[in-house]
């Protein structure tokens, strides 16, 4: 994975698997920790403790084939930079995967493309609720699916000219990215 | 909340529902952005936004996008499915934009399967 923003799709997409109706993603960087922190929640069907203990294995999956590296090539990310992953989850409570990178180590992925990860997860599944939320010391930038399809009244959220404004919401409101390496 | 601003969502809305008269209502036409680790790893993002402008480009309402998990070829990625009502669904492989934005007139629009990038159309089972 090239960057941190295609990590957030990836796991993402394993909450949609795991029929999630809301997911919420949060980036945290607190420049005085050294601390950049990366939270994807949903509440899909989560996992048992059995399955928990081995979806650091690349040749684990639950998806019928033989290998399953979303997750273990999030942790690899997370510990080359310092960090380390944790993943909560339990059957029917959904769950809680959070990455910590030190945020200045050399090999801590960058950013990339979070708008990018956030609008592909609306526009391909307009019917899961997403909350988009960036942290940067007192600041918070704070998008929610819920909110906007209840101003939209009925247009579908996922509709081009919807997805065009959100875009250029995302490019002038969340700017974590712009203090980032490049 | 990002500003969004209500002036924004009321043009959208408007613009939409003037639209409305025009629309069939149903989805004749899906297009799956196959978005696995592999389709990840190998750029499927980028097919989901060349698809995404096409479609916005192009005003048709009745073009359905979403994604879809690992298909077990994963060498073949980034991928994609369009099915249009009717007929069978085509997977196209190996994927760029440049690909994708061909698919979507000759495919999508014209409803003519590009066979130059197709894994296979339809199936049939042999005993």
């Amino acid at each position: 994975m090239e960057d941190i923003s295609l990590h957030i799709l990836d796991i993402a997409e394993n909450a949609l698997r795991a029929e999630a109706r809301r997911i919420e993603i949060i980036v945290t960087r607190e420049a005085g920790e050294d601390l950049l922190t990366v939270e994807v929640a949903d509440d899909g069907k989560g996992m048992d403790a059995g399955t928990l203990s081995r979806i650091r294995d690349p040749f684990f999956t639950t998806k019928g084939k033989k290998t399953g590296l979303g997750i273990p090539f999030l942790a690899q990310a997370a510990e080359q930079a310092g960090g380390e992953l944790s993943v909560l989850s339990a059957p029917g409570k959904g769950t809680r995967v959070t990455a910590r990178f030190r945020l200045s180590h050399i090999d801590r992925p960058a950013l990339g493309d979070l708008a990018g990860t956030v609008l592909t997860l609306i526009a391909g599944h307009p019917e899961v609720d997403i909350l988009y939320e960036e942290r940067d010391g007192e600041a918070v930038s704070r998008l929610d699916t819920v909110e906007i399809k209840r101003e939209l009244e009925g247009v579908p959220i996922s509709d081009p000219a919807v997805l065009q404004a959100l875009r250029a919401t995302l490019a002038s409101e969340f700017i974590l990215r712009t203090r980032d390496k490049s | 909340m990002a500003k969004l601003t209500i002036a924004d969502l009321k043009k959208i809305k408007d613009e939409y529902r003037a639209n409305q008269t025009l629309r069939e209502g149903a989805f004749t036409v899906k297009v799956t952005v196959h978005m696995g680790t592999c389709g990840i790893a190998a750029g499927a993002r980028g097919i989901m936004d060349t698809v995404m402008a096409d479609l916005a480009a192009s005003g048709r309402k009745d073009v359905v996008i979403t994604t879809s998990g690992c298909a077990g070829l994963c060498s073949k990625e980034p991928m994609m499915t369009v099915e249009r009502s009717g007929d069978s669904p085509v997977r196209y492989v190996a994927l760029t934009p440049d690909k994708t934005h061909r698919i979507f007139a000759e495919h999508v629009m014209g409803g003519t399967a590009v066979k130059d990038f197709a894994l296979v159309a339809g199936h049939e089972t042999t005993y």
